[in-house]
Formats: structure tokens, sequence, C-alpha cells
């Protein structure tokens, strides 16, 4: 560290009285005595653990709405990240640790945002107290962020620790089974607007945060990143609303023979004799047991 | 003029020294031409009032001694013209400083705090010969460090930002756009290890959780969202 100008003409202090020298003995000079590197490697862990797992978020939500196609298509993909495409048989555990990871990921990620989070109650109520009297949309934007991913430490853990354990039970009629006659709707519908808001709002504070996509005009970048953060979820809580209605539907239809394992072939016998089990109006005019 | 407003300033008054605790004080003007915040709470102090404090110097939004939250929000009362704001304007000290009593604070010693934690002066390794000519400067990086310099020390990026509320010991924007000027000027020796051990840390640029409170509300109009964003890739990547 290069000794300043002020160093070497003005005089140390004498009593404790602060002076624009006394601060410099709270800079470390010597190199066993500098500044922690931790706190830019969590930063940016953070940053980065969010941003995989709002990728992640995103290739999950076209995966799981390809029930939108067929449950056939659903259940390719199922088979596939099995290892269907490449192993003799399917693999579930594959799929286990896939959710292992994922799941260590968010892990991460909320241990690394509760650094963020108020601390007391005096803290929170502060805040709170800021927030109500500033009414600004981007300090109110990061506490529906909060609240959000609060929500995700139980809503996602759920899901989560549901598919490393029973992986073999993804699939067409296993996961509207699962979502209707295992009474998990109401937690994928708050999971589902907990994590698409929490995601948008997060990719877009992503942005502004480390200075991206920002543009000549920092102003009109952030308006653009505002639309895209709107667009975004919205796109994917109406894509999620309408898959998660396709496996409320098909578990419905399916009710009275839950728990049994979707076979394709099976599947297209028994469409050939019943009919497709489709249709809102024929899901709901049967009840479990009819 | 026919539609002339009578306004009511709700003013939040308190004197620390006297004992007098917080409440508010409704204070009625009517509204003239061209009014601004600092105009009418002259007239109150002139017509209604001769012990509220609030400060001022300049009258042009330079010297930043009158910011205060201005319903709710930071500003310069020399800058706010009442035709933008409704009929009863609620006024506050700024909070985080020290206060004095009514709307004035100080905010003097808050920023001799933050300029003598954060060595905002320049470091040079050389004496400068005062008998030399200063070495030439591009003037498109003299502008840049203007840019910066521009700052008045108004405090109201203190009082917008919500993680300097919650944690007192944030540096906030003012300290890091300080930290952005000099890093900026070649004639500070500091490398980004020096910036480092400065702001390096949760009291530092990685404490900011990007409100952006302080871009919003700086009256100045300094680039605080895209500094703080500038600095936090270089500490990271320093810090890497």
């Amino acid at each position: 560290m290069a000794s300043s100008l002020e160093q070497s003409t003005v005089a140390r202090p004498v009593s404790g009285e602060p002076t624009m020298n006394a601060a410099d003995a709270a800079l470390p000079r010597h190199p066993r005595l500098r500044a922690s590197r931790w706190p830019a490697r969590l930063d940016l862990l953070q940053s980065l653990s969010g941003l995989l797992l709002a990728l992640f978020l995103i290739a999950h939500m076209f995966f799981v709405s390809s029930i939108l196609i067929s449950p056939q298509a659903f259940h390719t993909i199922a088979r596939f990240f099995e290892g269907a495409a490449f192993l003799a048989e399917p693999r579930p555990w594959i799929v286990s640790c896939v959710v292992g990871v994922v799941m260590a990921l968010f892990m991460l990620h909320a241990w690394l945002a509760l650094r963020k989070f108020p601390a007391s109650f005096r803290q929170y109520r502060i805040f709170i107290e800021h927030k109500e009297q500033l009414r600004h949309s981007e300090t109110g934007l990061w506490w529906i962020q909060l609240w959000t991913g609060f929500a995700l430490f139980f809503l996602a853990s759920v899901h989560l620790f549901g598919m490393l354990t029973q992986p073999e039970l993804i699939g067409p009629y296993e996961s509207a089974d699962r979502i209707w006659t295992g009474n998990m709707w109401p937690i994928y519908l708050l999971l589902l607007f907990a994590v698409e808001i929490h995601g948008g709002i997060g990719l877009y504070r992503l942005a502004l945060k480390w200075g991206w996509l920002q543009g000549a005009d920092p102003l009109a970048g952030r308006r653009r990143l505002r639309i895209a953060r709107t667009c975004f979820s919205l796109f994917f809580l109406g894509l999620g609303l309408v898959t998660l209605l396709a496996y409320v539907q098909l578990g419905i239809a399916h009710a009275d023979r839950a728990g049994e394992r979707y076979v394709p072939h099976k599947a297209s016998s028994r469409l050939a004799e019943h009919g497709r089990p489709g249709g809102l109006e024929f899901a709901l005019s049967r009840r479990p047991g009819e | 003029m026919s539609d002339q407003r009578v306004l009511t300033l709700r003013v939040l008054r308190s004197s620390p020294g006297e004992g007098l605790a917080p409440h508010w004080e409704d204070f009625r003007v009517e509204e003239a031409e061209g009014m601004t915040l600092f105009i009418a709470l002259n007239e109150v102090r002139e017509t209604l009032a001769p012990s509220l404090q609030f400060d001022f110097v300049c009258r042009a939004g330079i010297c930043g001694s009158c910011g205060m939250l201005i319903d709710g929000r930071p500003g310069l009362a020399c800058r706010a013209l009442t035709r933008d704001l409704g009929p009863v304007i609620t006024l506050a000290p700024l909070p985080v400083f020290e206060l004095i009593g009514d709307l004035s604070v100080n905010t003097g010693k808050w920023m001799r705090g933050t300029a003598e934690r954060l060595q905002t002066w320049i470091h040079a390794q050389a004496e400068p010969d005062l008998t030399a000519l200063e070495a030439p400067m591009e003037p498109a990086l003299a502008e840049a460090i203007y840019e910066l310099d521009r700052c008045i020390e108004c405090g109201c990026c203190v009082a917008g930002c919500g993680t300097l509320r919650m944690r007192e010991d944030f540096v906030g924007a003012v300290g890091l756009n300080k930290i952005a000027r000099f890093r900026l000027d070649p004639r500070d020796t500091r490398t980004d290890e020096d910036f480092y051990e400065l702001i390096g840390d949760d009291s530092g640029v990685f404490g900011c959780m990007s409100l952006l409170g302080c871009h919003d509300v700086c009256p100045k109009g300094l680039p605080l969202q895209t500094q703080i964003a500038f600095l936090r890739r270089k500490m990271a990547s320093t810090g890497l």
C-alpha cells in the first residue's frame, strides 16, 4: 500500500479524537492481515447458485410441461433422465443424483441468502418502516423476494425430498396421482407462484447487481429488464398453471386406478378400449372410486 | 392566481437537546408561483414558528444542506417544487444521521466518518513537486472523475438505502461512489487490492443488496447503480 500524501504531511493524532489519519490504522498493511477474500467468494457463490437454480427452473418447467403434448411425451422425457437412451434399462437413481445436486445448490443458495435477511426484530421493523415510507419499487421487490424465498425453504424442500427418495415415481400417472390423489396440488400451486416470482425477480436483480445487459443507457436498460422480468414471470406462471391443471385433470381421471404405473403400450390399448381419457368435464365428472 | 392552494406542511418536530419528544406539527402556507419547499419553510419560520430548525446554504441544490424526507422520500427542499406535491406535505428529518432538531441533521459528522473510514483522498507515492506543472489528464477521464465528484453529500442516498437503514455499518452509496471516483484518478496510486481492503466485505460493496434506492433518490442524478455494479465486479475479481 502506498503511503499517502496525508500520511507524510499531517502529524499523527495525539488524542483519541478521529482525524484524517486515524483511519489509516484500520487499513491492514501486512499481507497476513489482509482482508478476507471470502466475502467476495460468498457474494459470487450466491449469485452463481441463484443463476444455476433459475436456469434449472426454466429447463424443469419445459420438461414437466411436456405433459401438455401427451402423457407419452412426458414419460419419454422422464425415462430419458433415468438414462434410458444410453443404458440397457432406466436407472432412477440417476435422477436422485441430479436432485441431490439441485438440493445442494438450493441449500447453499438459501444459506447464503440468509446473510441478507433482517437479523433481528429491530432490523425487520426498520426495514418495514423504510419500505412503507419510501414506496420504492425495487425496495419492494426485494421484500417480495425475501418472502418468496422464505416460502421456498419449505415448499421446495417437500418437492425435492419427494423426488430424491422416489425418483421412479416421476411419470404421467405417477405424478398425476401424487398431485391429485396424494393431495400435493396445493403445495405445487403455492410452490409454482413462489418459485416463478422469486426466480423472475432474482434474475432481474442479478442483472442489476452485476451491471449486466444495461446497455448505453442504464435507465432504459432497467426498463427493458423490468419488462423481461414481468414477461418471464407471467409466461412461466401461465405455463405452470396450465401444466398443473393438466396433471390434476389426469389425476382425477386416474384416481380410481391410483398407484398404477404408466406403461406406454397398456396406456395405448386402454385408450383404444375406452377412448382418450381427456377433457376437464370428463375428468371432473368422475369421483375417486367411481 | 385563482386556484391558489393553501398548503399544509406537516413537520416532524423535535429537539433532543431540550428533551422535546418527536411530534407532528401542522403549518398552513399559501402557495405561490414556483414555490419550493425551501421558500415555504422560510415563510413558516418567519411568520409562524421562529424556532423551526432546518438547514440551507445555497438554495440551488449545490450545497446539499437541505436534505429531508419529503412525503417519506429523501430529497432537497430547495429543489422540491410545491406544485409537484399534494396539499398536505409531510416533512421529517433524514434518518441515520445525528438529529440536531426538527428537520436539521448533522450529515457532516457522518460524512467525515465515512471519508476517514474509506480514506477518500488522493494517495500518492511521492510528495508532489509544488513547483512543477501538474501532469495532463485526458479530458474524457477528467470528465468521468468530475461526474462522480458532483456528489454533494446531501445524505439522500444514505436515507434511501434499505441496507444501510438495517445495517448501520454499511458504507452506503456515497462511500462507494467516492471509492469509484478515486479509483479512476491516475494521481491516486492505490490498486484494487488496496481498495478491497476498504470495501471488500459485507459492510462494503458486498453488503449492497442492489435495492437502488440510492440511485433513484439521488438529487444530482449520479450513476450510482452502474458505479456500484462496476465496483462489485472489480472487487469480486480481486477477491477471487
